[in-house]
């Protein structure tokens, strides 16, 4: 386009349809569907560091723009015997890349007979959400966190990732999907170093109920139909998935406590916990 | 100009035959069992590191004797194998006759159309949810199969072996004597003398028919000599 001058579209011979036109020009002001929702949406996970190990847990939604596509979907799963991986995004592109994942590692273990080591694993799935990267610029990304016990440090570490396969080492807690920033403001609060497996795991229950509280696409306790969130720990023993009673359990006493103070736990200002 | 001598089919195959036949003879054996349990492998090796015993998917073993290179490349073929018709399909999808028909197929055509047959036999072994479901596939350097039952000898002197076995192994036995059981067996007859084998020789590893998902488990040195004692 010259300075002075109509922009080139303008003057293009061709077409009587303005909306093929105003497409040209700036689609920008037609009508169209907001990004990505015609897939199922994973939302919130939560992980935790503490000297036994680490904690991962997950909210059980899946969304579908302002629609609830799924009330028990899965998104934290055992990715070997000493490592889970926790996803947000896409479900269904999710989902079949921690089964890809699940294969890479076992796959290896057997070919080799020996388990990669913490950092292998953690970096090959940098390399396969790095392999995601068009599908994730079309507005299909996959953000996962992944957790293990090193037993080379002996001790629990945690991994988050970015669009592009960045790998970043997380010390003490974080989250990933829609609700990340309400779980990781209450994590903030209730985190301390010195938490045991129990306490951990009340923290992250905590975190993804404040998640709830906040962001729509996230869901608290289903209490009516007995859907709870999946709660994982992996110390050096391996990685224990809590059945369902004991996160119902879990669940009461959070619950009875809320009844008393809708917030949660209360942070003390200063002086001793 | 002169004439290739002709050597007669029948002479071709006699001659491969005997070769590696005579390279698996030369090696330490293995036992295949069936316990109660699930199955058990047992074999000589004084390496702890290559291993003549491997897994291959969620119910499935593998157990080699004769060149190691050769029945390397097996297990390593099989292991891609069954991952990727379980990551194509589904877990429940991997079965050990699948693999033993691919392990057969690959073994038959080498054995006709290289110079140089393979000098290995294989036990592959899928653990089912009751005994009566487990299976034990042996094939041989040729590419024949044989669906055996109840237990496989391999190896030197695996004819020997298997009539030991015949007479003392009996269904439903417990993990620690039939590991004794396969020990004695390999003890008497992998050598000129008969000898105590240390645990410290014992390769062993099982599939453990209770357990969840993946159901190889190799056994320690540790738990050999306590399950020996």
């Amino acid at each position: 386009m010259t300075a002075g001058r109509l922009p080139d579209p303008y003057l293009m011979a061709g077409t009587s349809s303005f909306a093929e036109f105003a497409r040209t020009l700036s689609p920008e002001v037609l009508p169209r569907l907001p990004e990505a929702q015609l897939a199922p949406h994973g939302t919130t996970i939560v992980a935790l560091r503490g000297e036994f190990g680490i904690v991962m847990a997950g909210d059980r939604r899946a969304t579908m723009g302002n629609v609830i596509a799924q009330r028990d979907i899965e998104k934290v799963f055992a990715a070997d015997e000493h490592s889970v991986i926790g996803i947000a995004g896409t479900a269904g592109i999710a989902v079949e890349l921690v089964r890809l994942f699940q294969v890479e590692l076992e796959h290896y273990e057997k070919i080799e007979g020996v388990a990669l080591s913490l950092d292998g694993k953690a970096n090959r799935l940098a390399a396969l959400i790095r392999a995601n990267l068009p599908m994730a610029m079309q507005g299909l990304a996959v953000v996962p966190l992944f957790a293990g016990f090193d037993h080379g440090s002996q001790r629990g570490r945690i991994f988050s990732y970015d669009l592009t396969g960045g790998r970043y080492e997380e010390h003490d807690f974080y989250a990933v999907g829609s609700g990340s920033m309400f779980a990781r403001g209450s994590l903030k609060k209730l985190y301390d170093p010195s938490l045991t497996t129990e306490q951990a795991l009340i923290a992250a229950l905590e975190a993804l109920y404040d998640a709830a509280d906040d962001d729509s696409a996230t869901a608290g306790p289903d209490l009516t139909r007995g859907i709870y969130p999946v709660l994982t720990a992996v110390d050096a023993a391996g990685v224990r998935i809590l059945q369902d009673q004991q996160v119902a359990a879990l669940v009461a006493t959070m619950m009875d406590q809320r009844r008393q103070r809708p917030d949660g736990p209360r942070a003390s200002l200063g002086g001793t916990r | 100009m002169s004439v290739p001598f002709y050597v007669s089919p029948e002479q071709v195959m006699k001659d491969k035959a005997d070769f590696a036949r005579k390279g698996i003879a030369r090696g330490r054996s293995v036992i295949v069992l069936q316990y109660e349990g699930g199955i058990v492998f047992v074999a000589e090796n004084p390496s702890r590191v290559l291993h003549k015993i491997s897994e291959i998917y969620d119910r499935i073993g593998f157990a080699a004797v004769g060149k190691f290179n050769e029945f390397e490349n097996l297990r390593v073929a099989g292991v891609r194998l069954a991952d990727m018709r379980g990551y194509a399909y589904d877990r429940k999808d991997v079965s050990g006759r699948s693999l033993a028909n691919a392990y057969a197929q690959t073994l038959g055509t080498i054995f006709t159309e290289m110079p140089k047959p393979y000098e290995v036999e294989i036990v592959v072994a899928e653990v089912g949810h009751t005994s009566e479901e487990d299976q034990l596939y042996r094939l041989s350097f040729d590419g024949s199969v044989a669906d055996e039952s109840g237990f496989v000898a391999m190896g030197g002197s695996a004819e020997a072996m298997s009539e030991g076995l015949r007479s003392q192994w009996k269904p439903g036995m417990d993990l620690t004597s039939v590991l004794k059981l396969a020990v004695a067996m390999l003890g008497s007859f992998g050598a000129e003398t008969h000898r105590e084998l240390p645990a410290g020789q014992v390769e062993a590893a099982i599939l453990d028919r209770a357990r969840p998902r993946r159901t190889f488990v190799r056994l320690s040195p540790s738990r050999v000599t306590e399950l020996l004692a």
